[in-house]
C-alpha cells in the first residue's frame, strides 16, 4: 500500500472504530426507534387498500422507514464526528497530517455508508417477522442506496464544517433533514396528498432517494426509476462539489 | 516556491511571512531560516505570533503573504512531503477522548503513511515518555501531564528528522520537565533538528544553541545564544546599605530594582566601571552592609528586546 492509500485507509478505520465504538447509539437506537414507528402505523392503517397493486401498507412503510433512517444516521455520522473533532481539537491531527481534500471526502463518506449498511441491515432483520419484501430490482436498489447515504453523509460534512457547536448541528437536524426526510412519502403514497402538498413533494430530494429505494424492493414507484436516480445523483453532485470546494480552500477549517 | 534543492535546503525556510487575524497583525513579515541539526529557540511574549508562526508551518493556518519550505518542500504547494518530514507538538491539550493511547499513536502513524514498521517505535516512546502503564488506558484517563506527553510521542510517531514544539513543558512539574528535556536533548543528538518555544528561559539557554526573539510579529533578534548572552555588555550589582543611608544623587539613574532591601543597580562595562560607584559611595560617605554582582541573563535580554518579563508573559495564561 502506498503511504498515501495507507492514510486514507487509516482515517477510514478511524472513523468506523468512532461509531463501532459505540454501537449501541449509532446502530441500535435507530434501529429501535425505526421498529417503533413500524409497529405503531402498521397498526393504525391495518386494513386500507393496498397502495401498490399487491403491496400491502406494512410492506411499503418498512423500505420507506429504512431509507429514512439512513438518511438520518449518513447525516449524523460525519457531521457529529467533524463537529466533535473541532470542539475538542483534535481535528488538528488531521489538518497537519499529510492528508488530502479526497481522502478526508471518502474516508468519512465510506465510514458513514458503512454504518448505514450496518444499520439497514439490521432493519430488513429485525423487520423480516413482520414483513417479506421481495427485491424486484437490486442494483437500483444498491444504487439508490449508496447514492443517498453519500449524499447526507456529505451534507453531514458541509453540516459539520459550517457548524462552530452541536447546537448549530441539532438546528440543521431539526429544522432540515427531520422534516424533509418525514415528508417524504416515508409513511404515505405522494398521490394520497392534496395537489399543493403533491407538488411540493417532487421539491424534496428526500422524496426521490426513498421513491427509487421503494422501486428497488416492488419495481414499482410514484415517479420513474430514472427520475429518482439522476436527482440523488444531481443532489450528490451539488452536495460534493460544495463539500471539496470547502475543502480545498480550507473554508472555516484553516484560519 | 523556494528555489533551494531538496538536498541542501534548510531544516525550515520562512520567508516573508505576513498573517493578518482581522485588523490585528499577528505576523509582520517574518523570514529566517534554520539549520538542519540546530537546537533553536523561538521566545517572544505571549502574543508575539509564536503559535500563529507554527500554525502556518504545520497547515493549520493559512498566510496572508510568504512561504514556509520544510527540507525544501513548500508546505502549501508541495503539502504531502513537508508534513511527513514535520512532526508538531501543539500548544494546546487536545487528545481524542474516543480512543486508548497506544491506539491513537498507531492511527496517527497511520495518517502518516507508517504501519507496523513503527510500532516498535512507538512502544519504546511510550517507555522513554513514562506512558508505558498507560498504553492502553483512553486517552480520557489521563492527567494533563501525560496528555502532555501522549502528544510529544504523536508528534514523532513518523520518525520526523524536523520536531517543533510549542510550549511541551507549559504548566508541567519539575521532573516531568526534566524527562522532556532529556527526551528533546537525545532527539538532537540523534540528528533530529528541534524548535522550540518556552517561557522558561532557562530552559532555552540551557538546550538551544541559536534563539529569535520574536515581538509583535517581528524578529526582534535572532543570534546564536552565547552571541545573545554575550550582547550586552553589562552586568548587575547589587549592594545593602548600612543603615538607613542613601545612594549618592549620581548613582540614582543606574538603579533597576530592589531585590530584598538591596539595590539593584544595572552598570554598563565600559561607562560605569564597578571601581567608580565603590569610588562614589565612598566619597558620599556611605557603608556597605552586602554586596553582590550577577551576569545578565537571557530573562534580562528578553526585557531589554521587548520590554516584558518572560515569567509575567507566562502567568498571564498559558492557552494563547
Ligand atoms: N484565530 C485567531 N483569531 C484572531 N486572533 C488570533 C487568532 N489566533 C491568534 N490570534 C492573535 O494573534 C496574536 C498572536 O498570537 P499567538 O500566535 O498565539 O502568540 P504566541 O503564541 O506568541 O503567544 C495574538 O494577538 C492573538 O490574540
Ligand atoms: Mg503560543
Amino acid at each position: 500500500m502506498s503511504p498515501d492509500q495507507l492514510g486514507f485507509v487509516t482515517l477510514l478505520k478511524k472513523e468506523v472504530m468512532r461509531f463501532w465504538s459505540v454501537l449501541g447509539q449509532t446502530v441500535t437506537a435507530p434501529v429501535i426507534t425505526a421498529l417503533l414507528y413500524l409497529l405503531v402505523f402498521a397498526q393504525a392503517m391495518k386494513g386500507r387498500a393496498p397502495i401498490y397493486p399487491g403491496v400491502g401498507y406494512t410492506e411499503f412503510l418498512v423500505p420507506g422507514l429504512i431509507m429514512m433512517t439512513v438518511i438520518q444516521n449518513a447525516f449524523a455520522n460525519t457531521s457529529s464526528s467533524l463537529t466533535q473533532s473541532k470542539i475538542m481539537g483534535n481535528l488538528v491531527f488531521l489538518q497537519m497530517a499529510p492528508l488530502g481534500p479526497l481522502q478526508w471526502f471518502g474516508a468519512y463518506i465510506t465510514a458513514a455508508l458503512f454504518r448505514c449498511l450496518l444499520v439497514a441491515t439490521a432493519m430488513l432483520i429485525v423487520t423480516y417477522p413482520f414483513v417479506h419484501l421481495p427485491i424486484h430490482q437490486p442494483l437500483a436498489l444498491l444504487v439508490m442506496f449508496v447514492l443517498s447515504a453519500s449524499s447526507l453523509a456529505v451534507l453531514g460534512m458541509i453540516a459539520g464544517i459550517v457548524a462552530e457547536k452541536f447546537d448549530h448541528i441539532a438546528t440543521f437536524t431539526n429544522f432540515f433533514i427531520t422534516p424533509l426526510s418525514f415528508l417524504s412519502g416515508v409513511f404515505y403514497s405522494v398521490h394520497a396528498l392534496p395537489p399543493l402538498w403533491f407538488k411540493a413533494s417532487h421539491f424534496n430530494p428526500f422524496f426521490y432517494l426513498i421513491d427509487g429505494f421503494r422501486y428497488g424492493f416492488f419495481g414499482h414507484a410514484d415517479v420513474p426509476i430514472l427520475y429518482s436516480m439522476l436527482w440523488g445523483l444531481g443532489f450528490f453532485a451539488l452536495a460534493s462539489s460544495v463539500c471539496l470546494w470547502m475543502l480545498v480552500t480550507g473554508y472555516k477549517l484553516k484560519r | 516556491m523556494n528555489a533551494t534543492s531538496p538536498q541542501t535546503a534548510a531544516a525550515l525556510e520562512i520567508r516573508g511571512i505576513r498573517k493578518r487575524y482581522g485588523a490585528l497583525e499577528a505576523l509582520r513579515g517574518v523570514s529566517f531560516d534554520i539549520q538542519r541539526g540546530e537546537f533553536f529557540a523561538l521566545l517572544g511574549p505571549n502574543g508575539a505570533g509564536k503559535s500563529t508562526l507554527i500554525s502556518i508551518i504545520s497547515g493549520l493556518v493559512r498566510a496572508n503573504e510568504g512561504s514556509v519550505a520544510v527540507l525544501g518542500h513548500d508546505t502549501v504547494g508541495d503539502f504531502r512531503q513537508a508534513r511527513r518530514l514535520l512532526g508538531v507538538v501543539p500548544q494546546e491539550l487536545v487528545f481524542d477522548p474516543f480512543f486508548k493511547v497506544r491506539d491513537m499513536l498507531r492511527i496517527q502513524a497511520g495518517y502518516y503513511g507508517c504501519g507496523k514498521e513503527v510500532w516498535p517505535w512507538i512502544d519504546e516512546m511510550l517507555e522513554r515518555l513514562d506512558l508505558s502503564a498507560k498504553a492502553n488506558a483512553s486517552m480520557r484517563a489521563l492527567s494533563g501531564g501525560m496528555k502532555r506527553r501522549v502528544l510529544i510521542a504523536q508528534a514523532l510517531v513518523h520518525r520526523p528528522p524536523v520536531v517543533i514544539l510549542d510550549e511541551p513543558t507549559a504548566g508541567v512539574d519539575v521532573e516531568l520537565r526534566r524527562m522532556t528535556w532529556a527526551f528533546m536533548s537525545e532527539l538532537h543528538r540523534q540528528g533530529t533538528t528541534v524548535v522550540l518555544t518556552t517561557h522558561y528561559l532557562e530552559e532555552a539557554q540551557e538546550l538551544c544553541s541559536r534563539i529569535a526573539i520574536l515581538d509583535r510579529g517581528s524578529v526582534a533578534v535572532i543570534e546564536p545564544t552565547q552571541q545573545l548572552l554575550a550582547r550586552h555588555p553589562y552586568r548587575f550589582l547589587r549592594i545593602k546599605l548600612a543603615g538607613d543611608a542613601q545612594l549618592p544623587e549620581a548613582l540614582r539613574p543606574l538603579v533597576t530594582g530592589e531585590v530584598g532591601g538591596a539595590l539593584e543597580l544595572k552598570l554598563e562595562t565600559r561607562v560605569h566601571p564597578i571601581g567608580g560607584v565603590f569610588d562614589a559611595l565612598r566619597t558620599a560617605g556611605v557603608a556597605i552592609e552586602d554586596v553582590q554582582t550577577r551576569e545578565p541573563d537571557l530573562e534580562d535580554i528578553f526585557i531589554e528586546l521587548t520590554g516584558h518579563s518572560a515569567q509575567a508573559a507566562a502567568a498571564n495564561g498559558a492557552a494563547t
